[in-house]
C-alpha cells in the first residue's frame, strides 16, 4: 500500500454515518474510495454540489459538472446543486462535519499553513480558509515530512490559513489529534515506531500508553 | 416587454476600458466564455475584474489575463493559470486574493443592500490586514465590505425572453449573486425560450436582474 492510500484509508475510518464531508484536491479526494461499508456519507464540493459522485465513465463527461479542482464528476442520486453563496453558507455555517485537506505545515496548537509560499507559490486560498474555519472537524491528510523536513512544527513559518482549527492529522507515519493541551499521538502506521515519529516531528506530542497501530 | 436580446457585438460594445466587471464561472465552468472570447479579440483594456478564479490560460477569463486586458484581478484562486501568477510577481497586474466564501459574501452583500458582512474566515491570517475586526458573543469577525460592478457577465443554461434564468449543474456558482450586484447584467444563454416556458418555481435568477441576453443559439 502506498503512502497516499494508507492516509486515505485511515482518514476514511474517521467518517461516521450521516456525515457531510468536503474532500480537498489530491490525497483527500482518494478518501471517497475507502468510506466504510454500511455508512452513509454525503460529499460536498464547494463549487456547488451536495452528493458528489465518482468520476464519470470515459465519454460521459458533462462540461457543466465539475469538482472544485476542475475534474469531471457525477452527482449521486438525491444530490443537489447550488450557487457559491449557498455553498459557503453551508461551509461557514457549520453544516460540514469534516473537511479533509492537505497541508504545507501544521503547528502543535492546530494552526495550519497550506496556501502560500511567499515568492514561490501563491495559488490563492480558494475555499480553504472558509472550510477550515467552518467545518466541525478539520482533518489534515499529508505526508509526515517534506523530503525529510518536518511539517508538524512548534509554530508555522508560512502564512497561515487559519489559527488553531486543525483537529486531526493523518500522515504516512501516524495519526495525531490536536487537544487543548497539545498534540497527542493516537496511532502509528504499520512498521513505524514512536522514535521514528519523534525524529520526523518538530512539535512536541504526548505519547499515551495505549498507542495503537493503524487498522487500515 | 422590452427586447433584451442583443448581438454579441452589441454586448461586447457595452464593456469599456477601465470598467469594473464581474465574471461568473468556476475554472471556466459556467463562465460567459463566448463573450470573453470576443472581448479577447476586441482588446478592451485596463479592466478591474471580480471573479472566483482566472481559469486556464486558454479558457474563458484566462484569455483576458494572457492578453493583458486586466489591470486589477480580485479573486480567490489563480493556481490554474500560471500567467496570472507571473504577471502578479512581475508587478504587471494587481491581484487581490480573498477567501472564496468571503468573495461570495461580498458579492452577495453588494447585491442585497447590506453594508458588508462579518466572517470569522481569515481571522489571524494576512487576510485580516487593513480590515475592521469586531467581537460578537466572544467570537472575532472581519468586516468584509460589499463588492459591486458596472457590468456583470454571466452564463445561463436556459433563459426566457424576459430574462428569467436557469443554470445547469455546477455552472451556477457565482452567476446568480453577480446578477444582483452589477448595474448592467449581460447574460449569455445556451438557449433562449419563450416567456412562460420556464415554470416560476424553477427560475433561479428572476428576470428583473438580467438587462441583456446574448443568444448562443442552442436548442432543446
Amino acid at each position: 500500500m502506498d503512502a497516499k492510500e494508507l492516509i486515505a484509508r485511515r482518514v476514511a475510518l474517521e467518517l461516521k454515518d450521516g456525515d457531510v464531508v468536503n474532500l480537498g484536491i489530491g490525497t483527500p479526494t482518494l478518501v471517497a474510495n475507502y468510506i466504510p461499508k454500511g455508512i452513509d456519507v454525503t460529499i460536498q464540493s464547494e463549487n456547488g454540489i451536495m452528493g458528489l459522485g465518482p468520476k464519470p465513465p470515459e465519454g460521459e463527461e458533462d462540461p457543466d459538472l465539475i469538482n472544485a479542482g476542475g475534474g469531471y464528476v457525477t452527482i449521486e442520486t438525491g444530490g443537489s446543486t447550488f450557487d457559491s453563496a449557498m455553498s459557503f453558507g453551508i461551509i461557514r455555517g457549520g453544516h460540514v462535519d469534516m473537511t479533509v485537506l492537505g497541508a504545507l505545515q501544521v503547528a502543535q496548537n492546530g494552526d495550519l499553513a497550506n496556501w502560500k509560499v511567499p515568492g514561490k507559490m501563491v495559488p490563492g486560498m480558494g475555499g480553504a480558509m472558509d472550510l477550515v474555519t467552518g467545518a466541525k472537524r478539520v482533518c489534515i491528510a499529508m505526508t509526515h515530512t517534506q523530503k525529510g523536513a518536518p511539517k508538524i512544527l512548534k509554530s508555522c513559518t508560512l502564512p497561515l490559513t487559519a489559527v488553531g482549527k486543525v483537529t486531526d492529522i493523518v500522515t504516512d507515519m501516524a495519526y495525531m489529534i490536536v487537544t487543548p493541551s497539545g498534540l497527542v499521538l493516537r496511532e502509528l502506521a504499520p512498521g513505524v515506531t514512536v522514535e521514528d515519529v519523534q525524529a520526523a516531528t518538530e512539535a512536541a506530542f504526548v505519547v499515551p500508553d495505549d498507542v495503537k497501530v493503524m487498522a487500515v | 416587454m422590452r427586447n433584451k436580446i442583443i448581438s454579441m457585438e452589441e454586448a461586447v460594445g457595452l464593456i469599456k476600458d477601465n470598467m469594473t466587471v464581474m465574471v461568473g464561472g468556476f475554472l471556466g465552468c459556467g463562465g460567459p466564455n463566448a463573450i470573453l472570447e470576443e472581448m479577447a479579440k476586441n482588446g478592451t483594456k485596463d479592466l478591474t475584474v471580480i471573479a472566483n478564479d482566472t481559469a486556464f490560460p486558454e479558457v474563458g477569463l484566462g484569455k483576458l489575463i494572457v492578453s493583458k486586458q486586466i489591470k486589477h484581478m480580485i479573486c480567490s484562486h489563480i493556481g490554474t493559470n500560471k500567467e496570472t501568477g507571473r504577471q502578479m510577481n512581475a508587478g504587471e497586474t494587481k491581484v487581490t486574493l480573498q477567501p472564496q466564501g468571503t468573495l461570495a459574501g461580498q458579492i452577495r452583500a453588494g447585491g442585497v443592500g447590506t453594508g458588508g458582512f462579518l466572517t470569522p474566515t481569515g481571522v489571524g491570517t494576512e487576510v485580516e490586514k487593513g480590515k475592521n475586526k469586531l467581537v460578537m458573543d466572544g467570537v472575532e469577525y472581519l468586516l468584509e465590505t460589499p463588492l459591486k460592478a458596472k457590468v456583470a457577465l454571466i452564463h445561463a443554461w436556459k433563459v426566457d425572453k424576459k430574462g428569467n434564468a436557469v443554470y445547469r449543474r455546477t455552472s451556477r456558482n457565482f452567476n446568480p449573486i453577480m446578477a444582483m450586484a452589477a448595474e448592467t447584467v449581460i447574460c449569455e444563454a445556451e438557449q433562449v425560450v419563450e416567456v412562460g416556458e420556464i415554470d416560476p418555481d424553477y427560475v433561479m435568477t428572476p428576470a428583473i436582474f438580467i438587462d441583456y441576453i446574448v443568444d448562443l443559439g442552442g436548442t432543446n
